[in-house]
């Protein structure tokens, strides 16, 4: 499949961390506002999607991320702000005109139509000749490994496989932008591990700008160039996925993102003091005085009771195939989550010392905290 | 003892009723609706008090053509095919679109929607007359006494059968996604209509216009009232002079009825279809 776009940015914009061939639209959400009755689902929504990135937004439930993805789409009106692609504002365009691709959480393949025919789809309405809109639909198709699947309908297709056919049609007609709205969710766990990388594959191999809405930090981190993790209709912090786990912006973060253990202790002259133990600050300017600290289960280390660390009771233990964790609870009532090798296998009720190893990955003053 | 209704149960499995068990149910159903038929036949054949049975009516009927005083069975029945196929396009037209619209844009209002369709049930068609009279006497200044005007009512006395079905069918399909997927990929709301949700709801809409033309077909009380000639009125007139021949004519109408409803459950049964054009690569 080959696309023709109108790109106008250049290879500087493209995030660090897997910059693909530029192909893509630029994408422009600007001070977006979206009330739903009393509840605002958009608060001032700003986020740029650079021309064939890969963006996932991430959120808690209600944090306004699908609401971002469909007024994109045009699927939702605005109440404030602008989208502005490749410069131009769609916020006032029908989705019809707006061309965007989009995959749906839910199956939204045409009951009635083979999968070859919801792919021509997108080409009828565009008013494509019957032979090209076969030869586009075969090699979109193709594009994901379907392409002997085209006369069949929905109800013969696995949940993976009428994705792949969503996929096929939303690429079909080489939009500016391709939307995916938690299209994953409805999949089991080994399938989606599949299909988001071979979602990310394809993405790549085009260079389509796209916006990737999801509650799963895994896939998010694992799919995207970066991640915008959104809170109550903002954007709470955006970066590449290394930048998100290891230097979150807020203990929500820090949570949200990957596991942490939200404990309090004390800043001290750059260092933050923890059960007796100073750890170093990524950001020595936070001020002195109590703080709320992140620390991941990596950055502790558990050993046999009567050397160094904090002494705590074993809780729980549990298997994840390459590593354990295990939850011990200090005597302050504190508990934490340490992540270790397989080798060492504490039982509830051992007495174990937990070593802090890593600096915190989020420090936030109580005061702050409302 | 143990219960001897609902499905048998081996193993905590429930299993399908036997073929004898199946049979007997559809034999006593079918009975039921069989003796009803079989007593009009046998009344249309009866010789009168000489006692014996014979085709005599039903060839006295034929050979007459429909002509003389059975000539308004004949206007009666293109009467009331009209009024079906008017009170259809109502449905389609009308009822349709306004259930789409609230089922996609504006969900809070089903209930006030399905209220409003249901309503009609709950009132005697004796009582619809009395408030329709002025309506159709203002009605009939206007578009005049036409028994078109009849399908305006008959739309409304349908309204709580065709709601039922085609909701049933908007229930069991995800009408929002395939809209929203249909727009995107650049269908306007005309083709995401005709294209897509149409062919997606054709069940509902073709239970919803069996209905309509069932309920229509043997509607009776506001034609009379309402001084309108269709099937069942001109039943009734032919009744008072020549019951037998009006059973005849009645036999007949079911028959027109239940070809006619044939007809529209052969178009709505599912398709075995092919795609509309060779499969695209691959194997079949």
């Amino acid at each position: 499949m080959t696309r023709t776009t109108n790109n106008t940015s250049t290879a500087t914009d493209v995030s660090p961390s897997a910059p693909p061939k530029l192909h893509g639209a630029v994408v422009e959400f600007s001070g977006v506002t979206k009330n739903f009755g009393g509840h605002r689902a958009l608060d001032g929504f700003d986020l740029t999607l650079h021309a064939g990135e890969f963006v996932a937004l991430l959120g808690p439930s209600g944090s306004g991320k699908t609401t971002a993805l469909r007024a994109l789409a045009g699927l939702e009106s605005t109440d404030a702000g602008i989208i502005l692609v490749d410069g131009v504002d769609v916020s006032t365009l029908p989705t019809s005109r707006r061309d965007m691709g989009m995959v749906f959480q839910a199956y939204s393949l045409f009951p009635h139509l083979s999968a070859g025919e919801n792919v021509e789809f997108g080409l009828r309405m565009r008013g494509v000749a019957a032979a090209a809109r076969r030869r586009r639909a075969r090699d979109a198709l193709a594009l994901v490994g379907l392409d002997d699947h085209s006369d069949r309908f929905a109800h013969q297709l696995s949940g993976g496989q009428q994705q792949r056919v969503a996929l096929a049609r939303a690429l079909v007609t080489e939009p500016r932008v391709l939307l995916l709205d938690e299209p994953l969710s409805a999949l089991d766990a080994k399938v989606r591990v599949t299909l988001r990388e071979e979602i990310r594959r394809i993405q790549t191999e085009l260079g389509i700008t796209t916006l990737f809405v999801t509650h799963d930090q895994d896939e998010a981190l694992a799919i995207a160039d970066r991640v915008a993790v959104m809170r109550d209709g903002r954007i709470e912090q955006v970066g590449t996925p290394e930048d998100l786990y290891s230097r979150p912006a807020s203990p929500f973060i820090a949570d949200f993102v990957g596991l942490s253990n939200q404990l309090t202790g004390v800043v001290l002259n750059g260092f933050a003091e923890l059960y007796g133990t100073r750890l170093p600050l990524l950001d020595p300017s936070q001020a002195d005085g109590p703080v709320l600290v992140a620390v991941r289960p990596e950055d502790l280390e558990l050993a046999a009771d009567g050397v160094d660390g904090v002494g705590g009771l074993v809780t729980a233990s549990s298997f994840h195939g390459s590593l354990r964790r295990t939850r011990v609870r200090f005597a302050d009532g504190a508990e934490v989550t340490v992540q270790h090798g397989v080798r060492v296998h504490p039982a509830p009720g051992d007495n174990m010392r937990v070593r802090f190893t890593g600096a915190p990955v989020s420090v936030e003053a109580v005061t702050n905290r409302a | 003892m143990a219960a001897v209704t609902g499905p048998i149960v081996r193993d905590g499995v429930a299993h399908a009723p036997s073929r004898v068990v199946r049979a007997l149910i559809l034999g006593a159903i079918g009975l039921l609706f069989a003796i009803p038929f079989v007593a009009m036949v046998e009344f249309t054949l009866r010789k009168g008090l000489a006692g014996g049975h014979d085709f005599s009516r039903w060839i006295a009927l034929f050979q007459g053509g429909l002509t003389g005083p059975y000539r308004q069975v004949l206007v009666a029945v293109g009467n009331s095919v009209g009024l079906a196929v008017g009170t259809v396009l109502i449905v389609l037209l009308l009822l349709v679109p306004a259930m789409l619209l609230v089922h996609i844009r504006f969900p809070r209002l089903r209930r006030v929607l399905e209220f409003v369709c249901i309503l009609p049930i709950s009132i005697p068609a004796i009582v619809l007359v009395v408030g329709l009279g002025p309506v159709y006497s203002v009605l009939s200044r206007i578009a005049g006494s036409g028994v078109w005007t009849l399908s305006l009512a008959y739309g409304i006395i349908v309204l709580p059968y065709a709601y039922r079905a085609i909701q049933a069918n908007l229930d069991a399909v995800d009408v929002r996604t395939l809209s929203e997927a249909a727009r995107t990929l650049g269908a306007g709301w005309g083709s995401v209509l005709l294209r897509v949700l149409l062919p997606n709801l054709r069940r509902g809409l073709l239970a919803g216009a069996f209905i309509a033309v069932a309920v229509v077909l043997g509607e009776f009380t506001i034609a009379s009232l309402l001084s309108r000639v269709n099937l069942q009125t001109a039943l009734v007139v032919v009744s008072k002079a020549d019951p037998y021949t009006a059973v005849i004519l009645s036999l007949l109408s079911l028959i027109l009825a239940f070809l006619l409803l044939l007809l529209i459950g052969r178009l709505g049964a599912e398709r075995t279809r092919s795609p509309r054009h060779r499969p695209i690569g691959g194997r079949p």
